[in-house]
């Protein structure tokens, strides 16, 4: 079974972005970027199901800039044997990434992908469903457990009030969610062994895919900031400014 | 210009969520109908007959519909979808579950979580864990939207009274079954629809410690609520997680105890009404939004206020 992983480089987890001052969009340049840490988790997952024998191969792409391969090869170095790289310049939102993905998906015959549930820049939470609607697959989102056995995925989910688990016959999608797995930590050997695995490079219009963007931003600004209060000696001053200033409780 | 909004229930009951999302959807103007899909869900729809500005009610139901499974349940909304202007979901875990499998069928973009409505094709939506607001249009003949909750006040539950009108449910597709669902069960409110919220971080230093907070938060009447690093750490389960990948929350009060305030977790409350630290760390983040601060030792802090009160 071929899983294929689709990764995102973003912002770094731990950088607080700007917004520019022209209010255009954040500040990207000259600050940390990573891969979306649920992608980390789904990269994880594929690789420990290649370990138990549930997978034969995995298939890492990443969307976007040149730079993405930097993202491909840390998911080489956790555990993906290559990886695509659909290269473009243009601003992607889910459904053209998607798109692209089903394209490949059509040529690479995977059956199963696992994708983050979101990622941490766009904060979107729209490409594992929207991939899986074109596909005409079923879906499991935000998993925090996957087994894969008999053709069929039976997989737990993270929901409102608690948990949920369903059977989905593959091939199949599965969004993750945090609990999943603790990605591992990759070490100098897979880094340097990851440079030497395949990787392919493809353009959107190789896919026969038109990635232009259907969302216009119109501007991007600060959030309302929040003041900070007061800070109180005590138990008996914070209940007295609850009651009678606050008037909350 | 006629909305469709999703309905989000269990069969039994209508969710908050949904009076939330009708609010934004009555912000759009035109009519706004419902769609409640479920099975042995007729008290759902009429509950939703009910709420202030619906004008009509569809109400598909069957066995396959009964547990939101995403593939029968995106093909209902599909099937019923025709000439909506609008389709509104709530940004609920089976409102993000649907939508983009909805949104992708039509060819179309997805707006998610949306905090205000601009114009019909024009919102404001958070990105980057809130650090900032963008503002987007859709150039799409159908906008599919999730509708953060937090970001508008539930129209009356009651007042309206719509038709409900049965369509035809799908064919179940096949591709997927329901097997469980381990519902967490407390006589709490719902995290996302509470009035006070009391959450817990780090520095409760253990899930045994956790229940600390539950004096307190049985004598304001509140949720309890966790960071990401206390869930990560095993104290409290993930669906109590407050912050940017758990839920949002806008109470009238939230109490934060020993939550440094990661930019993560800030995202998912500091649209709070009044917000209370407890820290034992002067310097923690949380302190910059907290209308209260208190440093100190929450071992002591903790029941002391829930004495006090």
């Amino acid at each position: 079974m071929k899983v294929l992983v689709p990764v995102k480089r973003v912002v770094d987890y731990n950088v607080k972005v700007r917004v520019k001052s022209d209010q255009t969009g954040v500040d990207i340049a000259n600050v940390k970027m990573s891969m979306n840490p649920f992608d980390e988790i789904a990269v994880e997952e594929a690789t420990r199901l290649k370990e138990k024998g549930a997978a034969t191969e995995v298939v890492a792409v990443s969307c976007g800039v040149a730079q993405s391969q930097e993202t491909l090869r840390t998911a080489m170095a956790i555990g993906a044997d290559r990886g695509i790289l659909v290269q473009t310049d243009a601003e992607l939102q889910p459904l053209a990434v998607a798109k692209l993905l089903k394209a490949l998906v059509d040529k690479e015959q995977p059956q199963l992908v696992i994708l983050g549930k979101q990622a941490i820049d766009d904060d979107a939470n729209q490409t594992g469903q929207m991939l899986a609607a074109l596909l005409d697959w079923p879906q499991a989102t935000f998993a925090s457990k996957v087994e894969v056995a008999d053709g069929k995925a039976v997989v737990t989910r993270e929901v409102d009030g608690g948990l949920e688990t369903v059977s989905l016959k593959l091939p199949a999608i599965v969004t993750t969610d945090l609990r999943l797995n603790e990605p591992r930590y990759v070490t100098l050997p897979n880094i340097m062994k990851a440079k030497k695995k395949p990787l392919d490079t493809v353009s959107p219009a190789d896919l026969g895919v038109d990635p232009a963007p259907r969302l216009k931003t119109l501007k991007v600004a600060e959030p309302p900031q929040r003041k900070a209060g007061i800070k109180v000696p005590d138990v008996a001053t914070l209940v007295d400014k609850l009651k009678n200033e606050a008037k909350v409780v | 210009m006629t909305t469709l909004v999703i309905a989000e229930h269990d069969n039994a009951e209508l969710k908050g969520a949904t009076l939330n999302t009708l609010a934004a959807a009555a912000r759009l103007g035109g009519d706004v109908h419902v769609l409640v899909a479920g099975q042995g869900a007729r008290a759902v729809a009429d509950q939703a007959a009910r709420a202030a500005g619906v004008a009509k009610v569809l109400l598909a139901d069957a066995p396959h519909l009964a547990e939101g499974l995403a593939e029968n349940v995106a093909a209902q909304v599909l099937a019923v979808a025709g000439s909506y202007s609008h389709i509104l979901f709530p940004a609920t875990a089976a409102g993000k579950n649907v939508a983009p499998r909805v949104a992708a069928k039509l060819d179309v973009a997805q707006v998610s979580d949306i905090i205000a409505v601009e114009s019909p094709d024009t919102f404001q939506r958070p990105i980057y864990a809130g650090n900032a607001i963008a503002t987007v249009q859709s150039g799409d003949a159908v906008k599919v939207v999730t509708v953060r909750t937090t970001g508008f006040d539930a129209v009356a539950a009651e007042g309206g009274s719509a038709p409900v009108e049965e369509v035809a449910a799908v064919a179940d597709s096949g591709l997927s079954s329901f097997v469980g669902r381990e519902v967490a069960k407390n006589d709490r409110p719902e995290l996302t629809a509470a009035r006070v919220v009391v959450s817990g971080g780090r520095g409760l230093g253990s899930a045994e410690n956790f229940k600390l907070l539950d004096p307190l938060a049985d004598k304001l009447g509140a949720a309890v609520g966790a960071s990401r690093a206390a869930v990560d750490a095993g104290y409290a389960p993930n669906d109590w997680q407050v912050g940017q990948t758990g839920k949002i929350v806008a109470p009238q009060l939230y109490v934060a105890v020993g939550i440094s305030g990661a930019i993560q977790h800030l995202a998912g409350m500091k649209d709070s009404k009044v917000i209370v630290a407890i820290n034992k760390d002067a310097e923690a983040p949380i302190f910059g939004v907290a209308d209260y601060g208190l440093v100190g030792d929450l071992f002591q802090v903790v029941p002391e206020l829930a004495a006090a009160l």
